[in-house]
């Protein structure tokens, strides 16, 4: 009897297995045939023609492709070293020490993790204006703080939450100077925690659309906006070899990080932004 | 140094940062959502862009359109979410790869998502193209329209694509902290699997699931580039509606995308209240 239940539960287990990794490889295929096709119409169920075209296309000087490309990546590694840089101390601090005013501290840091973008981006963008950094890159880079930097700050606060001070005082005692002690005993006892948050922070500030939308202006193209445009403007095959370039990174962070991607690690929260 | 100086002068960058771009920039669209910008004289608040708001029907519309969206996507991924942690947590042929897809699901962008739902659902998608090689239609017209439709088909296909992992790697944690100790019991004392998990996995689940689903929704109700590229023209989802009021060129329409921002603000803020009730109710069990 027991047996017999569990042979049946085996096969609903390994069917809904099967339907659920389908559900979840199925909208990237489309994205991958469109950007190897070449007049793909309907009703074909695959291609007629194969081409490289699509790729040649984005590969090539005329395109744009590469100097969007670019300034995603300069874009998000600026705001990702912004973050770590603020992102440590305030992080040290939530980590390390019970104060007065904690909760509203942690409030404050978790609230643009909730509160959408665009809440914030069009009260910002006429400050923003005032201020000369509508339509640039540092502009841009400003307002992707917003969902960088709390971000880091909350995965800094939990690997200081298991970190010990005491060997600080040690090499203090020891006669190492304030920056030696960081150095050699702080800094590689957080590292770990600065590669995880750093590449997750990365991935946010990639992902963000509205917000670069709105104070670039249209002249800051990063990858995403380039891709909506071609996506709106019917250019599938295009369309999908972008699409292809820009979960790239997405994939090498996950095959560096997949261990730290359950749900019992802080870092999991900011995938809500993606 | 005082402890005291220390954590002021750490938290201090990081607080201001915040404190700059994040509230000024909620402050200032508040201000301006009252008409009210001393720098270019206006110095009188008023309610006009509230009363222009709250009496126009469009905004009805892409109110509850949007808080539909958010709503149904949030209840379809959080009940499938639950269902393939359940899954997980058991050993089965392909779990490892449902594993890795779950991971590679979260760090895909919902841009690409989008893109993907829309080459599989819309009239000439792939969904289109067999059911013509099945000779159900004849013409892309003839498929029912899953994309661009009233119903935000296609946008809450989306969702579900990329909530499934997000909520479900939350629940599969949770429920591997419990163990299975607590159901053990239920079902020792006679409880049928269905009971055990119902009367005592879910309720302890159940903050957990509560607090991934708030965030989802704050997130969905006020996502601009989904909507924009799978919803209808008419009505628009809340945050491609503010978008186009903020672009418009007529710029007395800038004070009322202003006061839409403030109503997605505020809805969020009632998320950020139940999810901090729902998280720390969490971190106390």
């Amino acid at each position: 009897m027991v047996g017999r239940e569990s042979i049946s539960m085996k096969g609903f287990r390994f069917l809904t297995g099967a339907v659920l990794i389908t559900w979840l490889i199925l909208p990237l295929i489309p994205l991958a045939i469109w950007s190897f096709a070449r007049g793909w119409f309907f009703p074909s169920l695959l291609p007629k023609q194969w081409s490289l075209q699509a790729w040649e296309y984005a590969f090539s000087d005329t395109a744009g492709v590469l100097d969007s490309l670019w300034i995603t990546i300069g874009i998000a590694l600026a705001a990702t070293v912004l973050s770590i840089i603020v992102g440590v101390p305030a992080g040290r601090a939530l980590g390390l020490y019970r104060f007065r005013g904690k909760e509203i501290v942690e409030l404050i840091i978790l609230a643009p993790t909730i509160v959408p973008g665009i809440a914030v981006a069009l009260g910002l963008h006429s400050v923003f204006i005032g201020l000369g950094l509508n339509n640039t890159v540092s502009g841009v880079i400003l307002v992707h703080l917003i969902p960088t930097l709390p971000y880091m700050v909350l995965v800094m606060a939990g690997i200081f939450s298991n970190y010990d001070p005491s060997f600080e005082a040690q090499a203090r005692s020891l006669g190492a100077s304030a920056f030696k002690t960081f150095w050699y005993v702080t800094f590689p006892a957080i590292l770990p925690g600065i590669i995880v948050g750093g590449l997750f922070a990365f991935l946010v500030s990639w992902s963000q659309y509205i917000l670069t939308l709105l104070i670039g202006g249209g002249r800051v193209v990063t990858l995403p906006l380039l891709l909506f445009n071609f996506a709106t403007s019917g250019r599938n095959d295009i369309t999908g070899a972008i699409g292809m370039i820009y979960i790239l990174p997405g994939i090498i962070i996950l095959l560096l990080t997949a261990r730290h991607l359950s749900g019992r690690s802080g870092a999991v929260g900011g995938f809500g932004r993606i | 140094m005082s402890d005291r100086v220390k954590i002021v002068l750490l938290l201090a960058p990081a607080m201001i940062i915040i404190g700059v771009l994040f509230f000024g920039g909620l402050v200032i669209g508040l201000m301006r959502s009252f008409s009210y910008m001393p720098i270019i004289g206006l110095t009188e608040p008023n309610f006009d862009a509230y009363i222009s708001i709250f009496t126009s029907r469009e905004f009805y519309l892409s109110f509850l359109l949007t808080f539909y969206i958010a709503f149904v996507s949030t209840f379809i991924s959080s009940v499938l979410a639950i269902g393939a942690a359940l899954l997980l947590r058991r050993q089965f042929i392909g779990r490892a790869i449902v594993n890795f897809l779950f991971q590679l699901n979260l760090t895909v962008p919902h841009l690409v998502g989008a893109i993907g739902i829309l080459y599989l659902f819309s009239q000439s998608g792939s969904f289109a193209r067999l059911a013509a090689e099945w000779g159900m239609i004849a013409r892309p017209s003839e498929f029912p329209a899953l994309v661009f439709d009233p119903y935000a088909i296609g946008i809450i296909l989306q969702y579900v694509w990329k909530e499934i992992p997000f909520i479900g790697v939350i629940v599969l944690a949770n429920m591997q902290a419990l163990g299975e100790d607590y159901e053990s019991v239920a079902r020792s004392l006679g409880a049928n699997r269905w009971q055990a998990f119902i009367h005592v996995l879910l309720p302890l689940i159940f903050p957990g699931v509560l607090s991934a689903s708030v965030i989802v929704f704050a997130f969905i109700f006020g996502a601009y580039e989904i909507p924009a590229l799978l919803g209808a023209n008419y009505p628009a989802a809340l945050p491609v509606l503010a978008y186009r009021k903020y672009t418009d060129v007529d710029l007395a329409a800038r004070p009322e995308a202003m006061a839409m921002a403030i109503v997605i603000a505020l809805l969020s803020a009632v998320m950020i209240f139940l999810y901090v009730r729902y998280a720390r109710r969490r971190v106390r069990s």
